[in-house]
Order: structure tokens, then C-alpha cells, then sequence
């Protein structure tokens, strides 16, 4: 590998990468993000290697594992340069095609194509398929250009130079201006301003400093950290170093869950290069500039995803929050001055130092700039990460680049911000998405989970499934938020077992208000915003739940009750063998009935139910009809009920 | 299972990759408890004494963070997913039939340390959703019965 002394060497062997025009010669290149690999991406890798070899054409065309492109719905995703022609869902067996037409003919294998759902029409680059051309992706563009365990590649599309021209061409004063100017707000969920984070610790008398890197993506639901620090690891680094330099820090630390085993081997492996390329270390590029990162694997603690519980992890004890009369900029790690930023927010230094404050500003709204990459999962068609400009109508984001809900199944709310944000209904589906706006809806950015969800989920289940979540993750260092999301979570499940009683709506609003009042951090202080949100847009569901013990959304076990339509049943056995609880009588030629005392309303009978027949009925807040009596259920052989 | 000597001497090692520092003590559980599955009292013990930590600190966070357990782990880690994605897809079905079907509530391991069943909050495979995952190796958009036929695969 190379080593640079000087930012005249490294710009010599960046150019040398180019002339030798790396970046033109054909590739394929494979998502090899968590979600592509789960749909058999590791597979498909290896029969293009070996497809390659056979072909004898092993040296002509380099095959790459890449970050995620985003479109997790469709992969695993393959991408063939330098057409940037984009086949989706590619199994193993389509590998000899792809091979055979694709790359030694030169064609196009129409039937992987992207196909449009209502023309019919096959799209042939990403950029003509919906899914991606109403995205700005100036972050995650990169992802599917680079093999993340290749710094040769990260460096052939300008990596690091934003780093050099930090070192050289400004003063730390300099860059702190620029990310001031830029607006720049953190990407992990409060949405403070990162130059005011900066210069307070700039500013901080004490040394050591150091900067972190907050990678503990603990929101269900939310993968956008992961995907950069899989794909890109190097511009995070990049974006460490530049804030490293800002603030006189001369440690970094990259603070990432343990779940995500390939983010932490990749981002290891990234350091160890910059390391032996001379970016990392003692006078970096002959600067004088020193600096080194190292790598702290989080242990499953959601609560460590909060600052001041993250610091006090890193120094090896147990994860609890801190109060912070005095900012962790100023005291933090080992009560020095520390800068903890969101991945994502890092990974947007770079950019605004090559390009720009103004640059970066142009993108947005008044007071939330740049993009920002959400995780769209949930009842939608298109699940995957999507990059957007702030300021981009909720609606949009769900309809034109999420295609909607499937199964012509209607839109009830989508929620956004993880545990601690909130759900936002239809009716403010024009919503411009920026941390401001998201905040006065009753939800927030948070950092960037959203959830869609349909007519069949029910909102007081969701707040139950929020409170319980956050109920086990809560650390216990406060009363509020340990004792009073636990009754929370009593009370709710209640209502959803159709135990609710009246008062209890009121009862949830006095917990919620002690538990934001007097909360430590900021888990505890949101913890009750998913029934805050839910109650204020979707009182009448909790209602229906207490009064006429009815679930809308027909979601609540306890609320439903299944049972078969003697009109339709046509006693096939199908329901009678499936059913776990036995609760099914009924013979060859007799009608089937469920015995609603045995049933505990698992829904296999209706899942099983064949289509054609379509006689088991899901019902809530209505008595079950009486069952035929036993004399009237035979059918007569032939006889067409 | 392992004699209390192979222990030590892994947990020795492992305390020395990370230069015996205390403030590593999260780092050496982690690998510790990746190694032998599971951090046995002996192993606690040792590593308080390495890195000297009180072994209150020790059991502490070995108690507080989710990775670690303080029994041994059976043969194959299932983890049932129960991110957002995951639950608006019916997650609490696909948990209700792996209970059933391997006897164990999340968290437990059955007696002949055949399966460790754990609930996780996000594996990252939201377009799968709902997903479980046993040895690393992931399912995706399971249903009742597809549970069934992937566990079987397993003895």
C-alpha cells in the first residue's frame, strides 16, 4: 500500500488512479449492504466470480461488493459500469446471462430491468426509476462507486481531499466558519447546530479534546448509519479528522453497536489503511497535524445512543446518563471537552468543506439544510434508504419515491423520529420534513427512522409497542421514566386486551407529564411522545378501545374474534387441521365452527382459509353471530351451498 | 463447556490483547462472552482480577448490557426480530410460534442446549420484514408456517 507524506504525493497517486482510468473499466458491482446480503447478495457475488473466471474474463472486469444503493425491496441489486446499467433482484441463476449478454455482448437483459408498475416501460439506469429520481443523493451516490474495503477506490473519487485542504488551505478558524455558515444541524435526532457544538469545545481550556463518533443506532426500524459506515467508512473518517483538526483534538473514537458486525469490521479495516497510508498517525501529510481513531464496540444498551451515557460507556463502566449542567462539549469523555456527532452528520463534512457552505445551503429549508437520508420501511411498496432534500413534503417521499401502500391497502399514518417521536396522520401528509417542522407536528426528525403504516395497524397498539420498547431500554437511574413507563406500559396493554377502563387516558396523560418534567435525559423526557402523538391525532381509536372494547383496525387480540360464515364455508378441513388451539368442530360435510372459548385468536384459520371460499371473519366490538345448531350443519354431498 | 483453566487462559489472553486496561473492561467482556458464549462467574472473577475492577463494576455491566449472559448459550442463536419494520408485519406471531414450537420464552435456552432464543430490536433487513435470524444466517418475510419449516432445519 502507499504512504503519503505530503499532500503532493497523495495528489500524484490520486491522479494515477484516474489516468489509469479505474473508474471506466467494467465493473460489476453487487450491494453487499445487510439487507441485500440477507436476500442471498453473498451468492450472487460468488457466481459472478466464478461466471467471470470461466469466462475467461476474470481480468478484464472487476467484481465489487459495494454499500447499499438504498433500494433494499428489490435486491440484491447489481449494477454493471461504466453503462450503470441496473438489474434488481438478481438470483445466482440469472449470473450466466448477465455474463454471457450483459457483459461479453454488450446487451441489455430486459426482464431484470427495473419495469414501471402502471406503463410498463424498463428502465435501464437508476436514475430513470422513480425510486431514485426524486432522491438527492449527495451522500449515499457514493456508496454503490466504491468497494468500502478498498481505500483506492474512496481516494480515485476524491477522497480525503477535503481533509487536505483543511490541513493546508485553512485555518481550523477557518473551517469552523464554514460549517457555522453551513447550518450544519446533527443528524442523530435533537438537531443542534454542529459549528456551535464545535466551538464550544474549541473554546474549552482543557486538554486532552476528543471527537466521537456516535454509530449506536438503536431506533427499530432505522439503518442509515449502518449503511454509510458499511459503505463509506472512510468519509466518516475523513469527516472526524476535519472536526479533529477543528476543535484541537488529537483522539477520536467511533462508538458502534456490536450488532452490526460488518460496520465494525469495515470501519476497523478502513483505519488500518489510513493508517499505513500515512492519514492517520503523527503529522499527517507533513502537517504537523497528529491524530488516531479507535474503534469502541457498544454492548446492546439503547440508552448509550444518548451522549452523555455513551461517554460514560466508553470509559468502560455502565451506560447511564449524566446530568449536564455543563455541556459534554465542555466536560465530557474523561471530563474533557468532546465533540459527539451522528455518522451521518460527520459524513457531511467533507462535502461542505470541498464544496462549500453555499453550496450546502442552497439544499433545504430556512432552518434545516442539506438532505437527509431516511430508512422508508414499513407497509410501503419501495422499503429502502432514501436521501432527500429537506424540505420535501412528507407525501412525496411516501408516494413518489415510496409508491405507496401495497395491497391497495389505505394510508393511516406514518411515524417518524424512532421510540421517542411520534405518528403523523394523513391529513398532514403536506408536511415539509425539517427538524423544526417534524417537532411542531408532535413528532421529530429523530435520526431518520420512518415507519409507514396502514388501515390494519392499530395506533393504540403502536404507542403500546413504543412505551414497552423504550420500558426495557429504560437505564433505571430515574423514577419517572422506569416506574412510570412500566404503569404506562400496564395500562396500555390493558386497553389492548380490552381491559380499559375510563380514566385511564387521563391517568396516561398525569404519567407522561412527571415522566417529561423529570426525566434526566432525553429518553425519558420523550419517552411518552408515542402516546402523546397517537392521543392527539387518534383519540377516538383509544376510545373505541375503552368504551366499546372495539380495535378498528381489527390488530388487538384481545379485541377481535374470529369466526366462519355458514354461507360460505364449504368444510374442506382445511381451518379444522391448521388450527393450534383445536378450536374448530366440525367434519367432512358438516360446516365448521369455531368453539370461541378455545380459540386464542392466533389468525391461522383465516390465513389458511382458501381464497375462493373466503368464510373466515375477523370482527371487533360486535358479538359473535350464533353458530348454526349442530342438526343444520351437514351439507348434502354435490348440494353448492 | 470448558474447564475454568482453558478459561482463564483465553480470558488472560484476551485481557492482553487489550493491554489490561480498565477502561477496556466493556471490549474484553464483549470478546470474552463471543469466544466461550457466555461469561461464567469464574470468568468474571478473573477478569476483575486482571484488569483490577471491582467485581461489583464487573457483574454491573455484565448484568446491565444486553450482549452478555451469565448462562451458557445453546447451539443455535435464534433472534426474532422485533424492530418497527418487523412489527407492523406481524413480528408477535412469528415470536408466539417460535415460543411454541421451541418451548422457550426470549431470553431462555432450552435444557438440552439445542436453542437460545432472543427478541432484537432492528436487524436492519426491513424490507424482509418480518425476519428471524438463527446463526447469522437470515430469513426473511417468514409466516407462521415458513417459521415452522426453517426450524426444523435445524437439530
Amino acid at each position: 500500500m502507499a504512504h503519503f507524506s505530503t499532500p503532493t504525493e497523495l495528489e500524484d497517486y490520486r491522479r494515477g488512479l484516474v489516468e489509469r482510468n479505474e473508474a471506466q473499466r467494467p465493473c460489476v458491482s453487487i450491494c453487499a449492504g445487510a439487507g441485500c446480503l440477507a436476500s442471498g447478495a453473498s451468492d450472487v457475488i460468488a457466481a459472478f466470480e466464478s461466471e467471470l473466471a470461466s469466462s475467461g474474463l476474470e481480468a478484464d472486469v472487476d467484481t465489487r461488493g459495494t454499500g447499499c444503493p438504498g433500494f433494499c425491496e428489490r435486491g440484491p441489486v447489481v449494477l454493471l459500469y461504466p453503462e450503470g446499467t441496473c438489474y434488481l433482484e438478481v438470483k445466482p441463476d440469472d449470473v450466466p446471462e448477465i455474463v454471457a449478454r450483459g457483459i461479453k455482448n454488450n446487451e441489455v437483459v430486459e426482464r431484470l430491468l427495473f419495469e414501471d408498475p402502471i406503463t410498463g416501460e424498463r428502465a435501464k439506469h437508476e436514475s430513470e426509476i422513480p425510486f431514485y429520481s426524486h432522491q438527492e443523493r449527495t451522500l449515499l451516490s457514493s456508496n454503490s462507486l466504491i468497494d468500502s474495503r478498498r481505500i483506492d477506490d474512496y481516494l480515485a473519487i476524491g477522497g480525503y481531499s477535503a481533509l487536505v485542504k483543511a490541513l493546508f488551505e485553512m485555518s481550523p478558524e477557518e473551517v469552523l466558519e464554514e460549517v457555522k455558515r453551513a447550518n450544519l444541524r446533527g443528524r442523530g435526532g435533537a438537531g443542534f447546530p454542529a459549528g456551535r457544538k464545535w466551538e464550544g469545545s474549541r473554546n474549552a481550556p482543557e486538554t486532552p479534546k476528543y471527537v466521537l463518533v456516535n454509530a449506536d443506532e438503536g431506533d427499530p426500524g432505522a439503518f442509515m448509519d449502518r449503511a454509510l459506515l458499511e459503505g463509506n467508512p472512510h468519509s466518516i473518517l475523513e469527516g472526524l479528522m476535519i472536526g479533529g483538526y477543528t476543535i484541537g483534538a488529537r483522539e477520536g473514537y467511533v462508538y458502534v453497536r456490536q450488532e452490526y458486525p460488518l460496520a465494525v469490521e469495515n470501519v476497523t479495516l478502513a483505519i488500518r489503511q489510513a493508517e499505513e497510508c500515512g492519514l492517520l498517525g503523527e503529522d499527517i501529510l507533513g502537517s504537523g497535524f497528529d491524530f488516531s481513531v479507535q474503534v469502541h464496540r457498544g454492548a446492546g444498551a439503547f440508552v448509550c445512543g444518548e451522549s452523555t451515557a455513551l461517554m460514560t460507556a466508553l470509559e468502560g463502566r455502565v451506560g447511564e446518563p449524566r446530568p449536564k449542567y455543563i455541556r459534554s462539549n465542555v466536560k465530557g469523555l474523561w471530563q474533557k471537552p468532546s465533540v459527539l456527532n451522528n455518522v451521518e452528520t460527520w459524513a457531511n463534512v467533507p462535502l461542505i468543506i470541498n464544496r462549500g457552505a453555499d453550496w450546502f445551503t442552497r439544499i433545504g429549508t430556512e432552518s434545516s439544510k442539506g438532505t437527509k437520508i431516511f430508512s422508508l420501511v414499513g407497509k410501503i411498496k419501495n422499503t429502502g434508504l432514501v436521501e432527500v432534500p429537506m424540505g420535501m413534503p412528507l407525501a412525496d417521499i411516501i408516494y413518489k419515491i415510496g409508491g405507496g401502500v401495497p395491497e391497495g391497502k389505505k394510508f393511516k399514518a406514518v411515524q417518524t423520529g424512532g421510540p421517542s417521536g411520534g405518528c403523523i396522520p394523513e391529513e398532514l401528509l403536506n408536511l415539509e420534513v425539517g427538524f423544526d417542522e417534524l417537532s411542531a407536528a408532535g413528532s421529530m426528525m429523530g435520526s431518520g427512522g420512518m415507519i409507514v403504516m396502514d388501515e390494519d395497524n392499530c395506533m393504540v397498539d403502536v404507542a403500546r409497542y413504543f412505551i414497552d420498547f423504550l420500558t426495557e431500554e429504560s437505564c433505571g437511574k430515574c423514577v419517572p421514566c422506569r416506574e412510570g413507563l412500566r404503569q404506562m406500559h400496564k395500562i396500555l396493554t390493558n386497553i389492548c386486551a380490552g381491559r380499559g377502563k375510563d380514566g385511564d387516558i387521563e391517568t396516561l396523560e398525569d404519567l407522561s407529564e412527571v415522566a417529561c418534567e423529570a426525566s434526566l435525559c432525553a429518553l425519558g423526557k420523550s419517552a411518552p411522545n408515542p402516546f402523546l402523538s397517537t392521543l392527539r391525532y387518534f383519540r377516538e381509536e383509544y376510545q373505541a378501545h375503552i368504551t366499546e372494547k372495539r380495535c378498528a383496525a381489527l390488530s388487538c387480540k384481545g379485541l377481535i374474534s374470529y369466526w366462519i360464515d355458514p354461507e360460505k364455508c364449504k368444510a374442506c378441513l382445511i381451518c379444522l387441521r391448521k388450527c393450534p388451539a383445536e378450536a374448530i368442530e366440525g367434519g367432512k360435510r358438516e360446516i365448521h365452527v369455531i368453539d370461541q372459548e378455545k380459540c386464542d385468536t392466533c389468525g391461522v384459520c383465516l390465513e389458511v382459509c382458501p381464497a375462493r371460499f373466503d368464510a373466515v371473519k375477523k370482527i371487533s366490538g360486535e358479538p359473535v353471530p350464533e353458530p348454526l345448531p349442530e342438526a343444520e350443519r351437514a351439507i348434502a354431498a354435490g348440494a353448492g351451498r | 463447556m470448558k474447564t475454568s483453566a482453558t478459561n482463564h487462559e483465553s480470558v488472560d489472553r484476551i485481557v492482553e490483547a487489550h493491554l489490561g486496561e480498565a477502561s477496556s473492561l466493556i471490549q474484553v467482556l464483549l470478546d470474552v462472552q463471543a469466544e466461550e458464549s457466555w461469561l461464567s462467574q469464574d470468568a468474571l472473577e478473573r477478569i476483575s482480577e486482571r484488569l483490577d475492577v471491582p467485581l461489583s463494576r464487573v457483574q454491573h455491566i455484565a448484568t446491565f448490557y444486553k450482549a452478555f449472559s451469565p448462562v451458557p448459550k445453546g447451539r443455535h442463536q435464534v433472534h426474532v426480530c422485533m424492530g418497527t419494520a418487523c412489527h407492523v408485519r406481524g413480528a408477535t406471531r412469528i415470536l408466539d410460534t417460535v415460543q411454541d414450537l421451541t418451548g422457550i420464552e426470549s431470553g431462555e435456552t432450552d435444557a438440552e442446549l439445542k436453542f437460545s432464543l432472543e427478541t432484537v430490536n432492528c436487524l436492519g433487513c426491513c424490507a424482509l420484514g418480518p425476519v428471524i435470524e438463527i446463526d447469522g444466517k437470515t430469513h426473511g418475510n417468514v409466516s407462521t408456517a415458513k417459521t415452522e419449516d426453517v426450524l426444523k432445519g435445524y437439530r
